[in-house]
């Protein structure tokens, strides 16, 4: 097991105080609901997008410092981004806290990097995943229900 | 064994209820427990996750050993010397289980997976027996979601009515309220005797009482009170009551229903198989008596074996001096955690036991179970398998510290620190 400083990085621990986007969006077009069974934790990632790009990215709902960070942080990173791009990007995310990629290794994680430490602690790699997932269901599908288990 | 409290006999003999020998010593309590010596992230072991399951004593690892070992056989099958013998020790479990319990005789007690396993007979060989359209069964709002879901199940193929008798903000039961619920359409009642989310300790008592005014069987979940408080079925004035070995420091994989025997006389069979007819043609099959109607297949005979160790321990210990010294516990908890700032005690029923379950400031608990078990402390976080109570206190989980009888003082204190940390972080 790491360090709880690896896992409780100052930056996730402000992203956890403070969510960026921690709204709804008005005129969303997409939208998606994240469970997690095991803990209740749940939360909605609502999108704009304007063509196949991520023109506005929002969360709200109720979760763990590691799920609400994430939530926050994923949804700075995919602004602006294409869909492409973002799954893209989920796919190292999921990589890196899984322990299959180190953050060195991809430069384009920026400050998800921050969540390498989550690889150290196996039982909460859903929590940072958990609006990940919901933002992939959302660029699938208009309205959709995405659980962890 | 390391511990004098109880003496190495063998599962069988048929010696019951132990006078305690010793004045409680938690410290000669915990030398039986050899998992307390491990160490975990470089700290002692502070296991107080004993509601998901407790530990397991020495001597109750060791019978598990020696049936596996010396005396592994099935049971009332063969003829040869070790089926006969573990038949005989599987008896004997059943009996020592009657007594623990106070049940009138020993067909009263049918092994099963587990409490939830235990439910699920009642809800489906009862319920589907006796239960019609229209009909109600009452549980409360404090259920875990065993004692739930087996009833949802259930109204749904009688369509029978399910309805959940309300609590207090102290985490009680609403008694009022609950007296109202009962009417001439409840046909079944399911409640539970210590709450694993809140430590509450319902009148059971009082409530069989109503219940038997109006001929209305009662089924208590002592999942939970078993472990921590004397449980006499007979007192307690229930129809049904189910348990599982492993929080009672048994093994995993073995439960058992008490059951009136009317009841269950008037009860057709939950599953089919091995071991519960009398005689089986393609046409049709005729039961077995009691208990062996609700035992298809072969049973779990280890793990029983190993309860019966467990209950020996227990015994010898004495359920009385286990619970004055967790009631210790417990209280020396509430006082350490109402000392930190922003720390909320989630049920303060007056009437409690072993179940410490709180919310700190808005840390989720899943921070809080990460940041303690770095320490080596084991809680758990999250809804308890109680989601409706957890909206009822408006809340998505709690912490819970729950007790054991080998935990310490110091292990609260050290609880009490590491919530410290905790608040410290997120500050």
């Amino acid at each position: 097991m790491g360090t709880l400083a690896s896992l409780y990085q100052d930056l996730i621990l402000d992203h956890n105080r403070t969510p960026r986007n921690y709204r709804q969006i008005e005129n969303a077009n997409r939208k998606a609901e994240g469970h997690n069974p095991l803990c209740g934790d749940k939360l909605t990632v609502w999108l704009r997008m304007d063509g196949d790009v991520i023109e506005d990215a929002a969360f709200q709902g109720s979760g763990c410092a590691i799920s609400r960070a994430s939530a926050s942080l994923m949804t700075v990173a995919v602004k602006g981004k294409r869909k492409a791009e973002a799954e893209k990007l989920f796919e190292q995310f999921r990589r890196m806290i899984t322990g299959t990629l180190e953050p060195d290794q991809e430069p384009s994680l920026g400050k998800l990097a921050a969540f390498a430490g989550v690889a150290e602690y196996p039982v909460r790699v859903k929590c940072a995943g958990l609006s990940w997932h919901a933002l992939r269901a959302a660029l699938d599908r208009p309205e959709a229900v995405v659980s962890t288990e | 064994m390391s511990g004098a409290m109880v003496s190495d006999r063998r599962v069988g003999d048929g010696e019951l209820h132990l006078a305690p020998r010793h004045p409680f010593d938690v410290e000669r309590v915990r030398q039986d427990f050899p998992i307390l010596q491990e160490q975990i992230h470089g700290h002692p072991l502070v296991y107080l996750d004993n509601a998901a399951t407790a530990q397991k004593p020495q001597a109750v690892i060791e019978a598990v050993l020696r049936f596996y070992r010396r005396e592994n056989s099935n049971i009332h099958r063969g003829v040869h010397h070790l089926s006969g013998q573990a038949s005989a020790a599987f008896e004997a479990v059943r009996a020592k289980v009657a007594h623990f319990i106070n049940a009138r005789a020993p067909h009263e007690v049918i092994f099963t997976r587990g409490t939830t396993d235990a439910i699920n007979l009642v809800a489906q060989s009862y319920g589907r027996r006796f239960l019609r359209t229209g009909d109600e069964v009452l549980i409360t709002g404090m259920e875990h979601h065993s004692n739930i879901v087996p009833w949802q199940l259930l109204c749904e193929q009688t369509g029978a009515v399910l309805r959940a008798a309300p609590l207090t903000q102290s985490g009680e039961l609403d008694l009022d309220q609950f007296s109202r619920l009962l009417n001439d359409r409840t046909r079944f009642l399911a409640l539970v005797h210590l709450s694993n989310a809140l430590g509450t300790i319902n009148p059971i008592k009082q409530i069989t009482s109503w219940a038997r005014e109006r001929n209305i069987p009662v089924l208590v979940d002592a999942a939970q009170s078993v472990p921590h408080l004397p449980v006499d079925v007979q007192d307690l004035g229930c129809d049904f009551l189910a348990f599982s070995g492993h929080k009672l420091y048994g093994p995993t994989g073995i439960g058992v229903l008490y059951g009136r025997e009317a009841l269950l006389e008037l009860m057709p069979p939950y599953q089919g198989g091995g071991g519960m007819i009398e005689t089986v043609t393609i046409e049709r099959s005729t039961w077995a008596p009691l208990p062996a109607k609700f035992e298809a297949g072969t049973p779990m005979i280890a793990q029983a074996i190993g309860l019966g160790a467990a209950l020996d321990y227990v015994n010898g210990i004495g359920r009385e001096s286990i619970a004055r010294w967790e009631q210790q516990l417990l209280e020396h908890a509430a006082e350490l955690l109402n000392d930190i700032p922003g720390c909320r005690i989630i049920g303060t029923a007056p009437e409690k036991a072993g179940v410490m379950s709180f919310v700190l400031q808005d840390v989720h608990p899943h921070d809080i179970g990460t940041i303690l078990d770095a320490e080596g402390i084991a809680i758990r976080a999250g809804h308890h398998c109680a989601q409706p109570l957890m909206r009822h206190f408006g809340v998505a989980a709690t912490a819970r510290a729950s007790f054991g009888l080998y935990n310490t003082k110091a292990e609260v204190d050290a609880l009490a620190a590491g919530l410290k940390t905790v608040s410290r972080m997120f500050a």
